[in-house]
């Protein structure tokens, strides 16, 4: 046990979760602006817009996430010589983050638009009896039932990024938990399976609660149709 | 389609300005791809020698197919292994017997919830100190890995595709009858197979992706290959388009007949409302439904 207990005081575990949160934190709200273009593009009616936000989604959603970091850090960064500025590191964490913003944006575009087809052709078509026009009508009627019909598969798409923040690690942002974990269990072979659960445990305690927030606030928040 | 509902049908005013609208969308889009071409051919990254590599046939005997062979290898155990898993506990999860359901509950709700590369960092270490498996450590932690995961999506899966069910199957189950475990087995669970399958098959696509997380313990998969032969070419970035445009392929494949099949299904279901029998349009309901639950637990 004591045994065991050593490892928080050798690790600094709690701090490897805040880095999974930070790069949550920013890759979310890329994705969200990201996606929320993309969702707009792709249900306006211009076929050329269509085009462009289906051609994003298609392709980001089907190359896995490993790629889209790897690439940022060693084509974007490594051959291509581009950065975010900062430190060493801080360009690795913000290359990592453009990664994460730039996969999670086709599913956050995917949920808007799932969002949209809740809402019923009925209310588009009062909007416009009552006299309103694209854009009125958009905002005032369709958009704010589109954005409360989309909260639980946004929050599917946030749980999913917390935990494919871990694999940051590719993008050298060597202080995430996924990376200390790995170092822990290569140094303290005796005690492989307790590091597992504490990490796997931490991810737990972070990941339901937003489950269960998304679902309150989907039964709250739901129009009543 | 979704666009529908928030226009009217346009006159012929509308219609010539989004013509223009169009034009310059599509004038966008061809600058975009223009940007890129001339940006990586500026940066010097057009050279034929770069991509050249990618066509020859040394390059795919010796370094693409046999990584894309490990990637499928990990993908098709992954998915096996994940649908007995998704069956055995999904069917836990509806079991009467609360501590089965309890066990089943706790497993599926705990390995959803972990991120698969710290699962396959774990498998790897413990694999090799404390298994003697045959062949590659490697790839048994991934495929463990996937199993674990995807095995506790496709138990959501199967539940909500038997919750999903009109209650009249399960009551007519017992009217003649059945026993609730017999209900399960040969009336719920076979309609809720069938509901399940274009999630099932969006859940390979999952699958075939997050093979690739093996690259970080160097599992020989093709992205891993891929980089290995890249390195010392200095063609890191035409390797990673390639090696995604192989995996935008597959999963694009994929992703088509997983609609092709919820299409399928749905215009059978179409097919038996129009005709008396009440048997398909149970069909509808949890057609319908299965698409939102998987998006659900995704």
């Amino acid at each position: 046990m004591e045994n065991y207990l050593s490892i928080f005081t050798e690790y600094d575990i709690p701090g490897a979760f805040w880095v999974n949160i930070q790069l949550t934190f920013w890759a979310a709200i890329g994705a969200l602006v990201l996606g929320t273009i993309l969702a707009l593009l792709r249900i306006s009616p211009v076929a050329s817009f269509q085009a462009i936000g289906a051609s994003y989604v298609n392709l980001v959603r089907n190359t896995p996430l490993t790629i889209i970091i790897l690439f940022a850090v060693l084509a974007l960064y490594g051959q291509l010589g581009f950065t975010l500025g900062g430190d060493f590191q801080a360009n690795f964490f913000r290359l990592s983050v453009l990664g994460l913003a730039v996969y999670h944006a086709a599913f956050v575009c995917e949920a808007i638009r799932s969002g949209v087809n809740t809402v019923p052709l009925g209310q588009a078509e009062a909007a416009r009896a009552i006299g309103l026009g694209f854009m009125p009508a958009a905002r005032l009627i369709i958009l704010p039932q589109a954005f409360r019909g989309a909260i639980v598969p946004l929050g599917n798409t946030l749980i999913a990024l917390i935990k494919n923040s871990t694999v940051a690690a590719v993008g050298s942002v060597a202080t995430e938990s996924s990376s200390v974990m790995k170092t822990m269990i290569e140094f303290r072979s005796d005690i492989v399976i307790p590091i597992f659960l504490t990490f796997a445990i931490g991810f737990v305690i972070i990941v339901i609660p937003v489950g269960l927030l998304t679902t309150w606030l989907s039964k709250k928040l739901a129009v009543a149709r | 389609m979704s666009a529908s509902i928030l226009f009217d049908t346009p006159g012929p005013k509308a219609r010539r300005r989004i013509l223009l609208i169009n034009i310059i969308g599509a004038l966008i889009a061809v600058g975009i791809v223009a940007w890129i071409f001339f940006g990586l051919a500026a940066k010097g990254q057009m050279q034929p020698e770069q991509w050249d590599d990618f066509i020859q046939a040394s390059t795919w005997k010796n370094y693409l197919l046999p990584g894309l062979l490990n990637t499928v290898k990990a993908a098709i155990l992954g998915i096996i292994g994940s649908v007995i898993f998704g069956l055995v506990f999904g069917i836990g999860r509806l079991s009467q017997n609360k501590l089965i359901n309890g066990v089943s509950t706790v497993v599926v709700e705990f390995f959803r919830a972990v991120p698969v590369l710290l699962m396959i960092v774990f498998f790897n270490v413990f694999f090799s100190r404390s298994l003697e498996l045959p062949g590659d450590t490697a790839l048994w932690a991934v495929v463990a890995a996937l199993i674990f995961y995807n095995g506790s999506v496709v138990a959501e899966l199967v539940r909500s595709g038997v919750h999903n069910l009109p209650k009249g199957q399960r009551e007519a189950g017992i009217a003649i009858g059945l026993t609730r475990g017999m209900s399960l087995r040969y009336i719920e669970i076979p309609q809720a197979l069938v509901a399940m399958l274009p999630a099932l098959i969006g859940q390979f696509v999952v699958i075939l992706k997050d093979s690739a997380l093996g690259y970080i313990i160097s599992f020989n998969e093709l992205l891993f290959f891929a980089r290995t032969y890249s390195s010392p070419n200095g063609n890191v970035l035409q390797a990673l388009i390639v090696t995604a445009v192989i995996f935008i392929l597959i999963n694009f494949t994929l992703s088509k007949i997983a609609e092709q099949v919820s299409k399928r299904l749905s215009t059978r279901v179409k097919k038996a409302k129009n005709a008396p029998a009440v048997v398909g349009t149970t069909a509808v309901t949890f057609a319908e439904t299965g698409t939102k639950n998987d998006s659900k637990e995704q």
